[in-house]
């Protein structure tokens, strides 16, 4: 198994924050990952974007043109990373600020709506959280539990105690995402 | 097994310098290779290993303060990106001259000048060719992953230890910046004052009682006094030439066709063998993993075997090719492609290459 | 003559002066009537008192002292022009029980290696700097330093230097002493037995605050003369230096224990 992802949107989205924990999910279960921001002028305008590959062999190239999964979280993203998506692959976004929405049919499409259930759970800060929990509905490419134990390694201990509300927020992404 | 992270790159050549039993770490921020200082800064190490971390005021100081402390034998180390690795070459420069081990680890960004923040492997000639004045060559490392970040930071120690010369680590805003999962080694304890001395008794840290005082220096006056130095030097690095070569060979054994890459054009070249054996062309690479000294013999003996061309991938203009095309001699085809300037080229683009420049050209 | 040895020339009860094991027994390459002899061997001397022939590092810059490595009989480093103050950071902060310092003179220390010079300085590091300033290039053949007086000639200046064009003579002994990291700053001459003492002394002062752990730099400049560079005798460049530079660059302490004067 070999799933290359991209997660994109603006900064402050927890983009590259999400992308770090599915890495980590990914060690917790023996498989290998990599993860590669962009970085430098390319962040320029606020938009942050991060290639993640979780793979049960040796990974070759980090950087990629065309990927299995696409995470879509603003309409710039949309604009460049829809045609992306392999023939067959996933496109999930927030519709949340999207004027122009996907249009292909060629890939199976999925809404989440991270930034609403957020704003309803009290704390917009889980947004990501919700997106990956759409995410792992469409492709449980990593067990829950794995995750938690991502979360684990990658938050602060000072943080562990919002743990349970990562793992609702997940929940409630796993529950929410929809076919178009 | 060892403890298992998700660690950027610089991370992981920073946790190794650590774990390796570094005693000075002298550096000079500079993106995409900030994160090394910062996370030392961050991580105490004088606390965990009495290792000290210091920010120099510059690179030029930085190298000067690995000349010091290398020569009175201690582990000492420093990491820049390009435009800073080119400031050091004059210290870089005496230290060959002066027999100084020292890693130097360069997270190269696009140039020439001030460039850009982006990965590129345009250094390569100044890696591989000397860098700085004089005759000399300093081993070059090429990692081509995190866990090589980590790995490689004893090897070049062992090899500056070993042949008494600063080692190069050079990779690229690529590794410097993705994360992967690395298997971290254990601690390894940092010598003590009374064992450098036992082991390195060159050593300019106070002269022993009852025993001539050590002097560390490039200079002699005297021309043939100077030509000899030079001789010995010269030795060394043929002995490095004969023993000390590291490269990697991926599919190779039914290959028609061969890319030399290393480092994340290796890697990217990975990904574009396997869309080209999908298309039914049997290609293999060859990963130098020291650049210097430079893989000939493996490029030699797959001319032997008859493989019908290379294709030299790297983030450069064309630098590297220079030596494949030195090895190769005519006997079969050569090529190069790479995007630079700090674009990355995709595995699309080096497959597209491949049959351009060397099935179909 | 030949089979009289030294000993029997200069008897026990005769020696008035002898030259200290610390200086090698090679033959210094600096002209006749240069300080840079006289302040290596006070230096040597001061090691020697202290007793740490066995604790100290010295740093050998680029210029005439350029082999000063090969006369200093203790262990010695040359580094790269300027650059004496990081190689000698790095040295001291990994064995910061030996006694380390550098010898420089103005090209090294006050032009390619200022940034080398006020960093250390600013850092405060427990080193010591011997700074020889004789307003010249000697090794290079008398080029204009940055020391170098208004109006006066080198091979670089050679209608005199003219201070809108070529700027003025740097103090930067007056300049390192404003920084919180120096601890003692001193100027001193050795060109008379009374000034070589006064300066042993000073030299000694400021090993004995690296000894002591005292915070920060101690700076020495002695101002000496390049009677070859400024094309003079021996003893008519000390008579020059006294009425020219000296008013210039002010004998004294500039600072002690941390506390300008």
């Amino acid at each position: 198994m070999t799933e290359e992802i991209i997660i994109a949107g603006f900064g402050g989205q927890g983009v590259l924050s999400m992308g770090k924990i599915l890495a980590y999910s990914g060690i917790m279960q023996d498989q290998e990952v990599s993860w590669f921001p962009a970085y430098g002028p390319e962040m320029r305008g606020g938009t942050a974007n991060v290639t993640v590959i979780v793979s049960d062999d040796r990974i070759s190239s980090p950087t990629l043109t065309a990927y299995d999964t696409a995470i879509i979280l603003n309409q710039q993203s949309m604009d460049k990373f829809e045609e992306t998506v392999k023939p067959g692959g996933v496109l999930i976004y927030d519709p949340n600020g999207i004027s122009k929405h996907p249009t292909r049919k060629d890939i199976s499409i999925y809404k989440i709506e991270g930034a609403k259930i957020a704003a309803e759970m009290g704390n917009t800060k889980i947004f990501n959280m919700v997106v990956l929990g759409g995410y792992l509905s469409v492709k449980p490419i990593v067990k829950l539990d794995n995750v938690i134990l991502g979360l684990k390694k990658s938050l602060h201990e000072r943080y562990h105690k919002l743990i349970p509300l990562n793992e609702d927020a997940i929940t409630m992404g796993m529950k929410n995402v929809v076919k178009i | 097994m060892g403890e298992l992270r998700l660690m950027k790159g610089n991370e992981a050549l920073a946790e190794a310098a650590i774990r390796a039993g570094t005693d000075g770490y002298f550096g000079y921020p500079i993106t995409p290779q900030s994160e090394v200082i910062e996370y030392l800064m961050a991580e105490k190490p004088h606390e965990r290993t009495g290792m000290v971390v210091l920010q120099a005021e510059s690179e030029v100081a930085s190298i000067n303060m690995l000349y010091g402390g290398g020569g009175t034998g201690k582990k000492v180390m420093t990491s820049s990106s390009s435009p800073g690795i080119s400031l050091m070459q004059e210290g870089l420069s005496y230290m060959a001259g002066a027999e100084i081990p020292c890693i130097v680890a360069n997270i190269v960004r696009g140039g020439p000048g001030l460039g850009d923040i982006q990965p590129a492997q345009s250094d390569y000639f100044q890696s591989v060719k000397g860098g700085g004045h004089g005759d000399y060559r300093l081993p070059v490392l090429a990692p081509a992953s995190v866990q090589e970040m980590s790995d490689f930071v004893p090897v070049a120690y062992d090899l500056a230890f070993k042949y008494r010369t600063p080692v190069l680590i050079v990779s690229d805003g690529l590794i410097g910046q993705m994360m992967e999962k690395v298997e971290l080694f254990d601690q390894m304890p940092r010598l003590t004052d009374k064992e450098i001395n036992e082991k390195y008794p060159w050593g300019t840290n106070g002269k022993p009682a009852g025993q001539e005082r050590r002097v560390l220096t490039s200079l002699d006056l005297d021309p043939h006094k100077l030509e000899k130095h030079n001789f010995k030097l010269q030795d060394k690095y043929r002995t490095i030439e004969a023993n000390e070569v590291q490269y990697e060979l991926i599919d190779c054994d039914d290959a028609d066709y061969i890319i030399v890459a290393y480092g994340s054009s290796a890697r990217i070249s990975q990904k574009a063998i396997q869309l080209a054996r999908e298309e039914g062309i049997k290609v293999g690479i060859l990963r130098p993993i020291t650049l210097w000294p430079f893989p000939k013999k493996a490029i030699d003996e797959l001319v032997i075997k008859g493989v019908k061309g290379f294709l030299s991938v790297e983030m450069s203009a064309g630098q590297m090719v220079e030596d494949v095309k030195l090895t190769v001699r005519e006997r079969t085809k050569v090529e190069h492609f790479g995007r630079y300037g700090g674009v990355i080229h995709s595995p699309e683009e080096v497959l597209e290459a491949l049959k351009s420049k060397i099935i179909g050209g | 003559m030949s089979d009289i040895a030294i000993k029997d020339i200069i008897k026990p009860e005769n020696l008035v002066y002898e030259k200290t094991d610390l200086m090698t027994d090679k033959t210094l390459s600096y002209c006749p009537g240069c300080g840079h002899g006289t302040a290596h061997r006070l230096m040597m001397e001061v090691v020697g008192d202290l007793g740490q022939e066995n604790e100290t590092v010295g740093v050998a810059p680029v210029g005439c002292s350029v082999l000063a490595y090969e006369f200093m009989n203790v262990d010695m480093q040359e580094a790269a022009h300027g650059r004496a103050p990081a190689v000698a950071t790095a040295i001291k902060r990994l064995w910061p029980n030996k006694l380390v310092f550098t010898y420089q003179g103005d090209g090294d220390l006050a032009a390619i290696g200022t940034a080398e010079t006020i960093h250390a300085c600013n850092r405060g590091e427990q080193i010591v700097i011997v700074f020889i300033n004789n307003g010249i290039y000697g090794m290079t053949g008398g080029q204009m330093a940055p020391t170098t007086l208004p109006q006066m000639k080198t091979s670089t200046s050679p209608y005199g230097r003219d201070v809108a064009t070529m700027g003025n003579p740097l103090k930067i002994t007056e300049l390192v002493a404003q920084l919180p990291g120096t601890y003692y700053v001193t100027r001193h001459s050795v060109h008379t037995p009374a000034a070589a003492r006064k300066a042993k002394r000073a030299i000694k002062k400021a090993f004995q605050n690296q000894l002591d752990g005292k915070p920060g730099l101690s700076f020495i400049e002695i101002v000496s003369n390049c009677n070859s560079g400024w094309k003079m005798e021996p003893v008519q460049s000390n008579i020059w230096m006294e009425e020219n530079m000296f008013p210039y660059y002010k004998l004294g302490d500039i600072k002690v224990d941390g506390k300008l004067l």
